[in-house]
């Protein structure tokens, strides 16, 4: 199977990360360094997450019909 | 005239003559007051169909040896699932009546199927009521969808239009997903092996988070394998959470009821699959994003704001400030302290000078000079101011202004007191 896809985070990874991050964020007893550096991360996942919902296609793979195994057979 | 009168007569004297009117009256009240004839089912044949513009179906319905006249009203019509056509074996229930214009006795129809379809329906209701009471139905056993689901698994025929439905509605909504088709036949024998295959190859894939299960509208025939028993256990069994979209709004099948969610077609499972949108992401993204911001200009306009207190805190306890209030203060006290090292000397001065007068008011040597003598014992020194003091023979030393006068006592001195 192509590589691509897999390597790249999902939305989903990132997106639960963007929510931990601002989590840490509220914390008020942040030193301003680490608040910074959460900040960036932040704003890094915030856009990952968006450029994948906008660049996203939907995946599709077929299942052998007449095969019983369930190795997909065509994967894009 | 004769003839008239003898009908005039016959009229007259029979016991009851019906009018046809009366007649077909008398003739529907038997008919509508008749508990079986106004509750059956027929089979047969339809034969002479039409449905005019109005929409009402007109038709025969007949067997090898018999005919009957039916007549279904729009507002039914409109409920059929199929279309009725001549040569067509169907089952119609309604009721008996006449239609007094042409005295028809016909069967106005409530409702018409394709026959045979009854013995399926009872196969059916058999099926459900079994599956039921053994909790095949459960909402207990409906297991909670993903709210975002990553990879959708789709069970249908390959070639059907239901899964072009469903493919544009996911990638429509929610083109972050996989989706892994497990094609199978939908219709036919070969349909529910193929639908209970192509679960369970769907199920060990292990990230998947959904399947739903579709095909779209048909008969209920068509629909069959929705109702199969194995189907409905292989559903049931189901590890991933399945969505059933068998596209029929009006009936339920067996599959429906044990899916752990129904869609009335195959876009609405894929909708309901899909609860979260790529555009609610979108809104939810930027909410985070503006969290952040926020959450930033806060943390940034606090320190700055500690930062300035710090700042002002400091420069209060710098040794700058320490040093210049020192200053200060040794420039204040040494003001004073020449202020009043300057009083004091002056008032020393004054002071002095009127002592020195005083004293020079008290010296003896102004006393003497005013002609009093200051008389010492010439031994001892001491000074006699008393008579008493004296005794003759005692030497004495008289000092006057100018010089000292040695004297000696020659008599026993004379009180005054």
């Amino acid at each position: 199977m192509p590589a691509s896809p897999e390597n790249q985070p999902s939305f989903e990874a990132a997106f639960a990360d963007l929510q931990a991050v601002i989590d840490q964020l509220e914390n008020t007893e942040l030193p301003l360094e680490e608040a910074l550096r959460l900040y960036e991360e932040g704003k890094r996942l915030s856009m990952l997450c968006s450029s994948i919902l906008e660049s996203a296609q939907l995946r599709v793979s077929a299942l052998n019909e007449t095969n019983s195994t369930a190795t997909a057979s065509e994967r894009d | 005239m004769v003839i008239l009168t003898r009908m005039d007569a016959f009229d007259f004297n029979a016991a009851l003559i019906f009018s046809v009117t009366s007649l077909n009256n008398y003739l529907r009240e038997l008919l509508e007051t008749d508990e079986v004839l106004q509750d059956l089912w027929v089979r047969g044949e339809i034969s002479n169909f039409s449905q005019p513009r109005s929409g009402h179906l007109y038709f025969t319905l007949k067997d090898s040896e018999a005919q009957i006249r039916c007549v279904m009203w729009k507002n039914s019509a409109l409920r059929l699932r199929f279309s009725p056509a001549d040569g067509m074996q169907v089952e119609g229930h309604g009721a008996m009546s006449i239609y007094p214009a042409q005295g028809q006795v016909q069967l106005y129809l409530d409702a018409l199927r394709p026959a045979g379809e009854g013995a399926l329906y009872q196969e059916f209701l058999r099926l459900k009521a079994r599956l039921e009471a053994e909790g095949l139905f459960d909402p207990e056993h409906k297991r909670p969808l993903p709210s975002l689901p990553r990879h959708i698994g789709v069970v249908t025929s390959p070639t059907g239009a239901a899964l072009q439905d469903i493919l544009q509605t996911l990638s429509r909504r929610l083109p972050i997903l996989r989706v892994t088709i497990a094609p199978t036949p939908v219709q036919g024998a070969e349909a529910p092996p193929g639908i209970v295959a192509a679960l369970r190859h769907l199920n060990q894939l292990e990230d998947l988070d959904l399947i739903i299960l579709a095909r779209g509208g048909g008969s209920i025939e068509d629909l069959w394998a929705f109702n199969d028993e194995s189907v409905a256990r292989a559903i049931y069994n189901s590890r991933v959470p399945v969505i059933s979209g068998v596209g029929h709004e009006t009936d339920f099948t067996i599959a429906d009821f044990v899916a752990d969610l129904r869609a009335p077609t195959p876009t609405g499972a894929a909708e309901l699959a899909t609860s979260i949108t790529a555009q609610e992401l979108s809104l939810s993204l930027r909410a985070a994003s503006d969290q952040l911001d926020a959450r930033l200009n806060e943390l940034l306009s606090s320190a700055r704001q500690s930062l300035a207190l710090a700042q002002a805190e400091l420069r209060r306890s710098s040794p700058r400030a320490f040093l210049q209030n020192a200053l200060q203060r040794l420039d204040e006290t040494q003001a004073r302290l020449e202020r009043l090292g300057h009083n004091q000397l002056e008032a020393r001065n004054l002071r002095l000078a009127s002592s020195v007068s005083r004293l020079n008011a008290l010296s003896p040597q102004a006393v003497l000079r005013r002609g009093y003598a200051i008389i010492t014992d010439q031994h001892s020194g001491v000074l006699i101011s008393r008579a008493s003091q004296t005794q003759p023979g005692q030497e004495l030393l008289l000092r006057l202004q100018d010089g000292l006068i040695p004297a000696q006592v020659t008599a026993k001195p004379t009180g005054a007191e």
